[in-house]
């Protein structure tokens, strides 16, 4: 039987993250688990949550949201909490995946199969790609780029001890400008293939 | 002059801190508390006096703590010890019931006696929940209510957010029914000196009258939400049979023993005396001692962190109180209302409930204890009908946003756990006209009877 394999993929907007994630589950032949963690959430338990996607990797509002003995009205936070416990579950069940935010470097942790990773990227290189990608202005891309980092900081930040981006919280910190995004998925394959060994 | 100030600086701080959830409300209240004692009491008024009247302590070794003789005024200047006392007994009680699966046998009982029928469960579960929270805390209530109502929604194939909704605002309206039900009325009872059959007959009332109103309400709107997916066809046999809940049968009967006694010393202590500090003592040494191989993991399980947040906010309110803020603010609603008792009544229950639908109901009620009963004492209202005022308000206003009350959370964080995720938009479309119809309804019931 194939050895577990998870990969916790934290990312800056812009830097080729997602990607990355997207050739790393193919290279391994695993499930890439994104947006689509809602679908299979709702699918599990047979609701619905369309209305909800607005909620996904968002920080909480702590002047509408109120806590009492660990349970808390935020639908933010209540979505996070049913987000960690599928992919405890996912983890407990033995099941390989590849995950991309979602604080998973944290939640995954105590799991030693687990390879955390953050892709981060040149500033001008992250405002390229996105102008090329979204047909925006550089004024305008620097702008998106800026509101989803902070946006990812914040929600990532309010729920984990460990700093988004900080190069302590993750087993690799890798710079995806410098050997693009073919040239990083080979680097992190060599070190993933190192690890399982 | 800067005694009064202060007071008023660590009280908004206070607020504001409880609000954002920076710090833990409980050392939030304690640090104030602490912040109330060294400036407020010592730099400030430079009273001793006034740091042990409000640490109350003597007043545990008073035989009026633990008996009543005959009537008693109560007392609501500084740390209300019987409410602590109290709130922990039942606590400990509460917490061995549901060690032994009290709670999940009495909802799945009535979900057979009912043959599993989604609207009946759903009219029952509302009248289970007022019930319930009538004698044990709402946030209790609504974890099992809400936990049992989400696994038969699964195996019935409802939408249950309807439902919770409905037992969550039935928690809070029944919690307003009785002494024993909400915090505030803990506070407000063993302040003011009333019994449980006081509430009973006066917020107990029209906590009923108001029952037949909500339920009405919630039917109206929900019924068509809650009609069973007839297409899919439901597995009772996959249904956990009531007796399977329970899980240990000697427990499970002196639990029920318990219960029933708690009920009976609460329903009767006017006659016999015993007051709620000592009601709350027999049973939690009668749980404890009944399951004494649990005792401690019973005794870690309670809420202490509640207990604190309650004894640093008696202090800070003992703050307002001792440097004369509460009497100033008491002077501000009798202005407005102008000494006219309708329109003092119709500011305490609409502000109580405005407030409340916000903020923590706990630490409202407290500061307007003080207030009321100076309003009383100038203005010559009677002070049990601006007490009931204070209950329904207090307790009704906070089912109106998702954060008004501990029920209200506890619910909506067991729903969305779930996959049912209930956002602002949605409880508030639900529950804010239920707040208003009931609150306004308990307004003209308050005016009918008293006036």
């Amino acid at each position: 039987m194939e050895k577990q394999l998870i990969i916790s993929v934290g990312r800056e907007y812009g830097s080729g993250g997602h990607e990355i994630a997207e050739k790393l589950a193919k290279h391994y032949g695993i499930q890439l688990l994104d947006h689509n963690l809602l679908d299979e959430i709702a699918a599990k338990k047979n609701v619905k949550m369309d209305h909800l996607r607005a909620l996904d990797e968002k920080h909480k509002n702590p002047l509408s949201s109120r806590t009492v003995r660990g349970y808390s009205s935020s639908p933010e936070e209540n979505m996070l909490y049913l987000q960690f416990d599928y992919l405890r579950e996912k983890a407990d069940s033995g099941e390989s995946f590849v995950i991309v935010g979602r604080c998973s470097e944290t939640i995954l942790k105590q799991y030693d199969c687990m390879v955390s990773i953050f892709i981060l990227a040149d500033r001008d290189k992250r405002i390229e790609r996105i102008m090329r990608l979204y047909h925006l202005t550089e004024s305008q891309a620097a702008k998106k780029i800026r509101e989803k980092d902070m946006n990812r900081r914040r929600y990532h930040n309010s729920f984990c001890v460990g700093k988004w981006g900080n190069c302590r919280n993750y087993d690799v910190s890798l710079n995806s400008s410098k050997l693009g995004i073919d040239g990083s998925v080979k680097l992190l394959t060599d070190y993933i293939d190192k690890r399982r060994q | 002059m800067l005694a009064q100030v202060v007071a008023v600086i660590i009280f908004i701080a206070m607020f504001v801190f409880i609000v954002t959830e920076i710090v833990e409300r409980h050392v939030v209240s304690l640090v104030c508390a602490l912040l109330t004692v060294i400036f407020v009491f010592g730099f400030g008024m430079h009273s001793m006096t006034a740091v042990l009247k409000t640490l109350n302590i003597g007043s545990i070794f008073t035989t009026e703590f633990w008996y009543l003789s005959g009537e008693t005024s109560g007392s609501s200047t500084g740390i209300n010890w019987e409410t602590i006392l109290f709130i922990f007994g039942m606590m400990v009680m509460v917490e061995g019931m549901a060690r032994v699966g009290f709670f999940r046998w009495l909802c799945m009982r009535i979900a057979k006696l009912v043959r599993y029928q989604v609207i009946p469960l759903f009219i029952t579960f509302m009248i289970l929940s007022t019930i319930l929270a009538m004698f044990i805390d709402s946030i209790t209530v609504i974890l099992f209510l809400a936990a049992v109502t989400i696994e038969l929604s699964q195996l019935l194939k409802f939408n249950p957010i309807p439902m919770i909704l409905s037992e969550i605002f039935c928690a809070n309206l029944g919690g307003s029914a009785t002494m024993c039900g909400d915090p505030p009325n803990i506070i407000i009872g063993t302040s003011l000196g009333y019994s449980f059959t006081d509430f009973v007959t006066n917020t107990g009332v029209i906590a009923g009258v108001c029952l037949i109103a909500v339920l009405l309400y919630f039917y109206l709107i929900f019924h068509k939400e809650l009609k069973a997916d007839t297409s899919k066809s439901v597995d009772y046999g996959s249904l956990p049979s009531p007796e399977s809940t329970i899980t240990d049968k000697k427990g499970f009967a002196m639990s029920c023993v318990i219960f029933a006694a708690a009920v009976l010393l609460l329903v009767t202590h006017a006659q016999t005396g015993l007051t709620v500090s000592t009601i709350g003592c027999l049973v939690a040494v009668a749980t404890l001692l009944t399951s004494w191989k649990y005792a401690l993991p019973l005794l870690r399980k309670v809420d202490y962190k509640t207990l604190l947040f309650f004894i640093g906010l008696f202090v800070v309110i003992g703050g307002l109180e001792q440097t004369g803020m509460l009497e100033i603010m008491a002077g501000f609603i009798g202005k407005i209302s102008g000494g006219n008792v309708m329109v003092m009544i119709a500011i305490i229950i609409w502000l109580s409930a405005v407030v409340s639908a916000f903020v923590d109901n706990i630490p409202f009620a407290t500061t307007m204890i003080p207030i009321i009963k100076s309003l009383s004492a100038t203005y010559g209202v009677d002070l049990t009908m601006l007490s009931w005022t204070l209950a329904m308000g207090t307790d009704i206003g906070g089912s109106a946003t998702p954060i008004g009350a501990s029920a209200n959370v506890v619910g909506v964080a067991t729903a969305s756990r779930e996959g049912y995720v209930i956002k602002w938009g949605l409880y508030c479309k639900k529950m804010m006209p239920a707040t208003i119809i009931v609150v306004l309804l308990s307004m003209l019931l308050i005016y009918f009877r008293y006036l």
